[in-house]
This record gives structure tokens, C-alpha cells and sequence, in this order.
């Protein structure tokens, strides 16, 4: 009751509009002292005091009864403990002492993490971090059903998500059962729910994240690792193949383009050669001996010219003829050498060129496989 | 006047003081008993404002909506003997006032402690009879459902509260076989691994010899037509000169044999030891034939 004092001193000291402040605390003295019935100044006055007090009273414990619902939110009334309606948004009257009102927002959306190693059902231990997101659909509920309802959602959370992935392999849980998972929790998070009439409604629940523990994260990477490391091996052997076999394709035409010129080559010699021949064997025939005799001792001049001679003119010859047939041979072969060409060695040639860029192209190749080999 | 206003003072005093004192408010969130001298006259005393006798009645309330209890974890031994340490909670509410009243005193915290035994017993006897694959994951719901109806009928028969649910929140492995379990999950991730590397490595060496396989395909291929086509060059070149030549052998003879010479002996080197018998120097000796 002590509001009452308090409560007194503005409205009072407003309505009678005293002129300086000891006479309104004066006059507040004396009616304190009127309204405790003990009568220190005149008695007409007490009784007066008495009811206008009571007014007083009566105004200000109405004003406390005013209050605003904001959109959002809902007043759930008990009057006199008793339960007795839930009221919209807007500005809102209720009698104090008399009701009690609890207000709720209803549209908010909370959130609750939960961070936490669990087993699987193929018995691995994985870490799972869930969020959900829920609102209060029913204040009722909310307020008079359950003693702390926000908690209770966070341990049915932890009970259902420890359930929906002890009955989930380690693989899906990690990997493409998430989103199962999640909405089996939600399912069944919202059925422990409304069985504890928490008046409370899951929108959401998301797996954040799963994954091994920290302690064996390292051998799940290695095998992330070496899912890499497959692909890229079979991409290198792809590599290898498709620079062998067109080299391949175009090694094997010029093998037939060689052949086809070399076919080409023999039959077009032997039809030239042959032409030569059948028409110089009709010339030959119009006249045998001279042109036989003519042929012959034109292509006798022409080796006799060519190549170093010896005549050895003796008839009987058992003399003995000294011949230095090494020395003769050294001093044609020395002239000969003169005229040699270079060595083809001039590495501007085009073969050479195209046989040093091979060479080149085969030790990357050699080196690219010993790295293979080694990883 | 003056001692008339006193004693009525006094009056409203006293009388407010009863008034406040027989009037007692339940609110829609409790239940309460009326106790008269200790003694239970009415039970179940439904929300709203109510009257009892100062001094001599006197009111207990509790509260009525759904309550938690949230025990310590327990460690359990399964039928295979593994150890695991269970955290669960229970929802529970008082039913019966009296009987709530009667076993308790009204003592939440005792009540807690009561149902706290018989929760760690019922859980105890049911794990005791299931592998740890049957209490993680299969047989979890069952499980449950089974033991919460029975805490539920010893609760209402013994304690007057009623159990809604009883759930397994946690069921952890103790830490020296959880090292166990990650050294197995670890081993089987390394087995995974080395699998998928050798796969790779399969993969890669059938397309290598594939490629090695058909480019010596190709080049035999290659080769053999090659062959063909030079042989057939060949045959022609052969039909050419043979249907040529064999017009006059002889003189085919003759030319080829001089084209021989030519293209044998060009060189300085080739020393030609000559006797001047031959056709050649026949006018070398003399200017008549011999």
C-alpha cells in the first residue's frame, strides 16, 4: 500500500495550487494527520479530505490499469487468478490488483543454438551444431501450461536431435542427409512440443554445420585429399593419352603418305626408264652396230674419266711390277675429301630442328611420369 | 466524537486485517489444499479468489503447470557391458494435490529427488537388457514410450504427479572408448583413402595402356598398308620394265650393264688395273683393228 503515499503528493499539490512550499507540505501534514482520523485542524475539513481521497485513489488505480498491447504482442488476463481472456493489440484497461496480465510477443521469431558430439548409429561420433527458430503461437499455453518454456525447448531440441542422428549413418549425417535431418528434427521437436503444451511453434531447424571431431578431422581431410588426387590422376593419364595417340594417327599417315610417294616414285622411274628404253631400242634397231659400238665406248669414257687408272701394258707379265695401290688410293681420296661436303651437324637445318624439339618433348614426358610414379 | 472516530479507526483497522487474511487468490498456474489445524478439508481448490478461516485454515499452493527435472548424467552398463553415461530429463506435473501433498510435504525438490530414483532405476533395469546400437539409435522410441508409462503409473499411484515424457537427452561414450571410436573412425577414413588413391591409380594406368595399345595399333596398322602400298608400287615398276625389257633382252642386257659400269666406277678412288686387250683400247696400239 505504500503507493498510496507516494501517489498523493502531485495530484494534490496541483489541484490546490499552494503558494509557496512549507504551507503545501503544512497542508499536506494536516491532511495526512485528517485522513488517519487524528483531527489536528478544523473537523469540517476531515471528512471532505476523507472522500476526496478515496477519489484519489480510486483515479489513480485506474490509470494504473491503463496499458498498450503493441501489434505484435498479446495480454494474457487473469482475474483473480483465474484465467480469463487474451487481448489483442491496441490500448487496454484491466482493473490492478484485481487482474494480473502477463504480455507476450507472439510474432517474434527466437532463435536457440545447440553445439554438441553425438553418436551415430553405425556408433561414430559426430559434431553437429543446430539452430532452431520458434515462436509463441499460444500465450495461453505459454504462460499458464508450463513453468519456463524456452527452456524446455532447448532440451527437447537436444533429445531430438541426439535421436533423428543416432538413427542416421555417419556418412549422411556429414554429407547429403542434412537437410533430412533437419526436417525430421523439426517433426519430431514440434511433437515433444505439443506434448508438453509449451504453446510454442518451430519455424525452422537448420544443421549449421556436421562434422567429424576435431581429433579425427585430419584423416577426413585426407580423404577429401585424395578424392582430388584421383581425379587428377586419371586427368594426367587423359592428358597422356590424348597427346599419344593423334602423334600417333600422324606418324601412321606419314608412314602412307612415304609409302604412297614411294609407290608413286618406282612406278613412274620404271615408266621413264622404260620409255627410255623402248625408245631408244627403236633408234637401236635402225642401225645396231654403230649405235651399240657408241653406247659402249661412250660409257667406257666415262668410267676410264672418272676413276684412276693403271694401265698395265706387259705382255706375259712375269716381271715383277711394283704398284703402291695404298699410296695411289690416299691420294685420290685426300682430293676427294676437299670437295666433301660439311657434316650435317648445322643445327638452322629442318631435321635437326624437328629432332631436337622430339627430344625435348620426350624428356618432359619421361620426367612428368617419374613424378607420377613418385607421388 | 474524537474517542468514536478512534475506535472506529481500530475497527476498519482489525477488520481489514481479517479480511486480508481469509481471502486467498489460487492462481490459474497452481493448486492448492485447504488445511485445517493440519489437516486436509478440501483439496484440489480450483483458480480464483476463495475464503478460509483466519488462524485455523490454512492454504498450501503449488505449482500446476508442467515441470522439469533435469538429473545429473548417469553412467549405465549395457548388455555388452559397455559403459555409457545417460543425461535425461523428465516432464511431470501434480495431479493429485492430496497425495502430492501427502507423500512430499509439498516439497518440490524432494519430490525431484524421489522421481530422480526411480527414473535412474527404470533406466538402469532397461539398458542393462539392450546393446548400445539398440539404445542409440532402433529401439530408442519404444524405449521411452515403454519407460515413461511405467515411471507415469508408479508417479500417479506413489507421488500424486503425473510423468508426460521421459527422454534421453545425451548418451555419451566415456572419453578412454571414445579414443577407442576415433581411432577406428580414423583408420577406416585412412582405408577409405588409400581405396580411392589406388582407384585413381587404376583408372589412370588402363587409360595410359589403352593409349599405349592403340597407338602401336595404329602404327602397325600404319606399316602394313604402308607395305602394301610400296609392294604395289613395286609390282608395277616390275610389269613396267619387264613388258619393256623383254622386247630385246640382250640389248637390255647390254645398256643395263653399261649403266652399271657408270655408276660403279665413278670414283677416284676406284683403281682400274687395265689391260689394253680389251674392246676399249683396241686402237690404242695400232689404227686397224686387230
Amino acid at each position: 500500500m505504500s503507493w498510496n503515499g507516494n501517489g498523493n503528493k502531485d495530484p494534490w499539490g496541483k489541484n490546490e495550487g499552494p503558494p509557496d512550499i512549507d504551507e503545501a507540505i503544512k497542508q499536506f501534514k494536516e491532511k495526512i494527520n485528517g485522513w488517519l482520523g487524528i483531527s489536528s485542524g478544523g473537523g469540517g475539513f476531515s471528512s471532505k479530505n476523507v472522500f476526496f481521497l478515496i477519489f484519489l485513489v480510486l483515479i489513480v488505480w485506474f490509470l494504473l490499469g491503463i496499458y498498450q498491447v503493441q501489434q505484435a504482442e498479446r495480454s494474457v488476463i487473469l482475474r483473480l487468478g483465474e484465467y480469463q481472456e487474451t487481448k489483442g493489440p491496441g490500448l487496454r484497461w484491466n482493473p490492478p490488483i484485481i487482474d494480473s496480465r502477463t504480455i507476450v510477443d507472439v510474432v517474434r521469431v527466437r532463435p536457440h543454438r545447440h553445439d554438441a558430439l553425438m553418436l551415430t548409429k553405425d556408433e561414430n561420433i559426430v559434431d553437429v551444431t543446430v539452430s532452431v527458430q520458434y515462436q509463441i503461437t499460444n500465450p495461453e499455453n505459454y504462460v499458464l501450461e508450463i513453468r519456463d518454456a524456452d527452456n524446455s525447448l532447448a532440451q527437447a531440441t537436444e533429445s531430438a536431435l541426439r535421436h533423428v542422428v543416432g538413427s542416421t549413418i555417419m556418412d549422411d549425417a556429414l554429407t547429403t542427409g542434412r537437410e533430412l535431418i533437419a526436417q525430421m528434427v523439426k517433426e519430431r521437436l514440434q511433437v515433444y512440443l505439443d506434448k508438453y503444451v509449451t504453446g510454442l511453434q518451430v519455424v525452422i531447424v537448420n544443421i549449421e554445420d556436421s562434422s567429424p571431431p576435431d581429433q579425427v578431422q585430419e584423416a577426413f581431410d585426407d580423404v577429401i585429399k585424395a578424392r582430388e588426387d584421383e581425379v587428377r590422376v586419371r586427368n594426367e593419364a587423359e592428358t597422356y593419352a590424348n597427346g599419344l595417340v593423334p602423334e600417333a594417327r600422324g606418324q601412321a599417315q606419314k608412314m602412307l603418305q612415304e609409302a604412297q610417294a614411294y609407290k608413286e616414285q618406282v612406278i613412274a622411274e620404271a615408266e621413264g626408264d622404260a620409255a627410255r628404253f623402248n625408245l631408244l631400242l627403236e633408234e637401236y634397231k635402225k642401225a645396231p652396230a654403230v649405235t651399240r659400238n657408241r653406247l659402249y665406248l661412250d660409257a667406257v669414257q666415262q668410267v676410264m674419266s672418272s676413276s684412276t687408272k693403271v694401265m698395265v701394258d706387259v705382255e706375259g707379265g712375269n716381271n715383277i711390277l711394283y704398284l703402291p695401290l695404298d699410296k695411289i688410293a690416299q691420294a685420290a681420296r685426300a682430293e676427294e675429301e676437299i670437295v666433301l661436303p660439311p657434316p650435317s651437324t648445322n643445327p638452322n637445318s629442318n631435321t635437326s630442328i624437328r629432332e631436337l624439339t622430339n627430344q625435348v618433348i620426350e624428356e618432359i614426358r619421361r620426367r612428368n611420369r617419374q613424378q607420377d610414379g613418385r607421388r | 466524537m474524537s474517542k468514536l472516530k478512534v475506535f472506529l479507526s481500530i475497527f476498519l483497522l482489525l477488520s481489514f486485517i481479517a479480511l486480508t487474511q481469509s481471502l486467498y487468490v489460487v492462481s490459474e498456474t497452481q493448486r492448492a489444499v485447504l488445511l485445517r489445524f493440519g489437516e486436509i478439508v478440501r483439496f484440489d481448490v480450483p483458480p480464483g479468489l476463495h475464503f478460509k478461516l483466519p488462524i485455523i485454515n490454512t492454504v498450501r499452493k503449488f505449482d500446476a503447470r508442467i515441470l522439469t527435472l533435469d538429473a545429473a548424467p548417469q553412467r549405465y552398463l549395457t548388455s555388452e557391458k559397455k559403459a555409457l553415461i545417460v543425461d535425461s530429463f523428465v516432464k511431470w506435473r501434480i495431479k493429485e494435490v492430496s497425495k502430492y501433498f501427502t507423500t512430499t510435504g509439498g516439497d518440490e525438490e524432494r519430490l525431484k529427488r524421489l522421481l530422480a530414483q526411480r527414473v535412474d532405476t527404470g533406466l538402469r533395469n532397461e539398458f542393462g537388457v539392450r546393446t548400445v546400437k539398440e539404445v542409440v539409435s532402433g529401439e530408442r522410441d519404444e524405449l521411452m514410450t515403454q519407460l515413461s508409462s511405467q515411471l507415469d503409473r508408479i508417479a500417479q499411484d506413489e507421488l500424486g504427479v503425473e510423468v508426460i515424457d521421459l527422454r534421453v537427452k545425451k548418451i555419451d561414450l566415456p572419453a578412454q572408448v571414445s579414443d577407442s571410436v576415433y581411432n577406428r573412425m580414423r583408420t577406416e577414413r585412412e582405408r577409405l583413402a588409400r581405396e580411392l588413391r589406388a582407384q585413381g591409380n587404376e583408372v589412370a594406368a588402363v587409360i595410359r595402356a589403352r593409349a599405349d595399345k592403340s597407338k602401336t595399333v595404329i602404327l602397325a596398322d600404319a606399316y602394313r598398308e604402308a607395305e602394301e602400298t610400296k609392294g604395289d608400287g613395286d609390282a608395277t615398276a616390275t610389269s613396267t620394265y619387264a613388258s619393256a625389257y623383254s622386247k630385246d633382252p640382250e640389248f637390255y642386257d647390254f645398256t643395263r650393264s653399261l649403266k652399271a659400269y657408270q655408276a660403279t666406277f665413278e670414283n677416284k678412288s676406284d683403281i682400274l688395273l687395265i689391260d689394253p686387250d680389251s674392246d676399249f683400247f683396241k686402237y690404242l696400239d695400232k689404227s686397224e683393228p686387230k
